[in-house]
């Protein structure tokens, strides 16, 4: 039930996003992806999510040929560092939407629905604001609208993409740690991209250090930290 | 002493007194004033005169005839531009930027030359004139001609309007409903239509405006036939031409009355739905 990435690379027509990245993450681990922007760590994040397609390489996850999958059935739940709530619709119908576009015969009935949206609700502590649109919150009440969002189709993988980069420090800095108590609950393989390497090295359980298209080092935080494997990581943890 | 201040945001009383009396005095001058006289002449010899000059067979043909051109082209053009905004602003593929030139092109040529194009291509000394004339097909100075020409002059409208608006809001929410697990066509319904469709009853709403107004393109190949083949335009100035000015200003107040009537209910709209628009206004 693991997560192996094998060699994957992705060439936008004017650069190399993805020069072969491999790494291998135990059932319900959380990976943080960090490293300086253009170093191809959103990239390697959308090829997991279906949004992007990798030239060439290899993803297993819980045994399936994961890159063959179309995005919409890999039950990735994606967070955008700009939201991507749906403007028109409440913060409840936000939370609903995975389980609505079900196909019939996978629906749940609206009962259960409008049940596991209140406890989605009540899971990211917004228990009040179901019938609010997302331009009636701030930041950080839309970040945790996306991720109870994401939550709601009770994902095999979780896919962060810089989800507290457009917040102000303070919100960030209890969001991780919220977020990491979130993970722990939902025992989903969460993968987690950011360029601030504190926050990286706060929260996940494996780090790995991006730059130009590679993985550079790829461990325990304290691993890494402690034997800079490359000039570049050792530059990188020092700046 | 009290201290006078002055809002920084604001201009001096005179400049915005001047502003607004130019602004409101252009309006009223070439808006409001020509609208007004359409009606007025309209009504010259009394309402009876005007109401029987529209209820006469040759002006409800004509009625008839540019709301059917209308009817048909409008919802062609919205068709054909939601889907080319949406190729344009969701997906990337080799000659999108001659798609979006080619889809100007009716704005930039003249209506009576694309007029001229449809005789060109369809008439007895065209392309398919020959054919057209030994299937017994009529395409020019018939119906279908007509809203060839409707369809090709709106054709801009509702793509031109959409393409930015699609563009400025990005692919994020579509990919976040793909990836929460909806079909191409269930993001479509659920998450691209509800986000443009300000800009689309908008887009509709001028298509729909100049389908029925359309003069040039129509003029060239309608051929003019009383009660069968003249839009509402061409039969005002027919009515003109044979100095019947109560009958020619009585049509056009009508179609005048259509455009009026698409704005009202564009306004109604606009008040009913005003949470909705604020919602998705602001970020």
């Amino acid at each position: 039930m693991s997560l192996i990435i094998d060699s994957v690379t992705k060439r936008f027509v004017r650069f190399p996003a993805l020069n072969g990245a491999s790494l291998t993450a135990p059932q319900g681990a959380f990976v943080a992806l960090v490293g300086p922007s253009g170093s191809g760590k959103t990239t390697l994040l959308r090829i997991l999510g279906g949004l992007e397609e990798a030239d060439s390489g290899s993803v297993r996850f819980a045994d399936l040929n994961w890159l063959s999958m179309p995005a919409r059935e890999r039950k990735a739940g994606f967070v955008f560092q700009q939201y991507a709530l749906f403007k028109h619709m409440t913060v409840a119908e936000n939370i609903a939407f995975g389980l609505k576009v079900r196909p019939r015969r996978d629906r749940p009935s609206r009962g259960d629905i409008r049940g596991r949206v209140r406890e989605l609700l009540g899971l990211v502590q917004l228990e009040d604001l179901g019938p609010r649109y997302p331009s009636q919150l701030s930041g950080g009440q839309r970040q945790r609208v996306a991720l109870a969002r994401a939550l709601a189709i009770e994902p095999r993988m979780l896919l962060l993409d810089e989800p507290f980069g457009a917040l102000d420090a303070k919100v960030r800095k209890e969001l991780r740690v919220w977020l990491r108590h979130i993970h722990d609950q939902a025992g989903v393989t969460s993968i987690f991209v950011t360029h601030d390497q504190d926050e990286a090295f706060a929260v996940a359980d494996l780090v790995a250090v991006m730059n130009a298209g590679r993985i550079e080092q790829y461990g325990a935080p304290a691993d890494v930290r402690r034997d800079p494997k490359t000039k570049f990581v050792a530059d990188f943890l020092s700046a | 002493m009290t201290a006078k201040f002055e809002n920084p945001t604001q201009d001096p009383v005179a400049l915005r007194l001047v502003l607004s009396v130019v602004a409101i005095g252009f309006v009223a001058l070439f808006l409001v004033l020509p609208l007004l006289i359409v009606f007025k002449e309209a009504l010259a010899d009394g309402l009876g005169k005007a109401f029987n000059a529209i209820i006469e067979p040759d002006a409800l043909s004509s009625v008839r005839v540019s709301l059917l051109a209308a009817g048909i082209a409008v919802p062609l053009n919205t068709l054909f531009g939601i889907s080319a905004a949406w190729a344009v602003a969701k997906h990337d593929f080799p000659g999108k930027t001659i798609l979006v030139t080619l889809i100007d092109l009716p704005f930039s040529v003249s209506p009576v030359v694309s007029g001229l194009i449809y005789v060109l291509v369809f008439g007895l000394q065209g392309w398919f004139g020959s054919y057209l004339l030994d299937h017994d097909v009529h395409i020019l100075f018939a119906l279908p001609g007509i809203v060839l020409a409707t369809i090709f002059v709106t054709f801009p409208f509702v793509a031109r309007e959409l393409i930015p608006l699609m563009v400025d809001q990005g692919r994020d929410e579509e990919e976040a409903a793909i990836s929460l697990g909806a079909s191409g066509f269930s993001t479509f319904c659920r998450v691209t239509l509800p986000n443009i469709k300000w800009g689309l009853l908008y887009a509709v709403l001028l298509c729909n405006a100049r389908a029925l107004g359309e003069f040039g393109a129509v003029s060239v190949v309608s051929g003019h036939i009383r009660g069968q083949t003249n839009t509402m335009p061409l039969h005002v100035e027919l009515l003109y031409n044979n100095y019947d000015y109560v009958g020619a200003f009585a049509v056009a107040a009508l179609l005048a009355l259509l455009a009026l009537l698409t704005l009202v209910f564009k306004s109604i709209l606009e008040w009913r739905y005003a949470d909705q628009l604020a919602a998705m206004h602001r970020h």
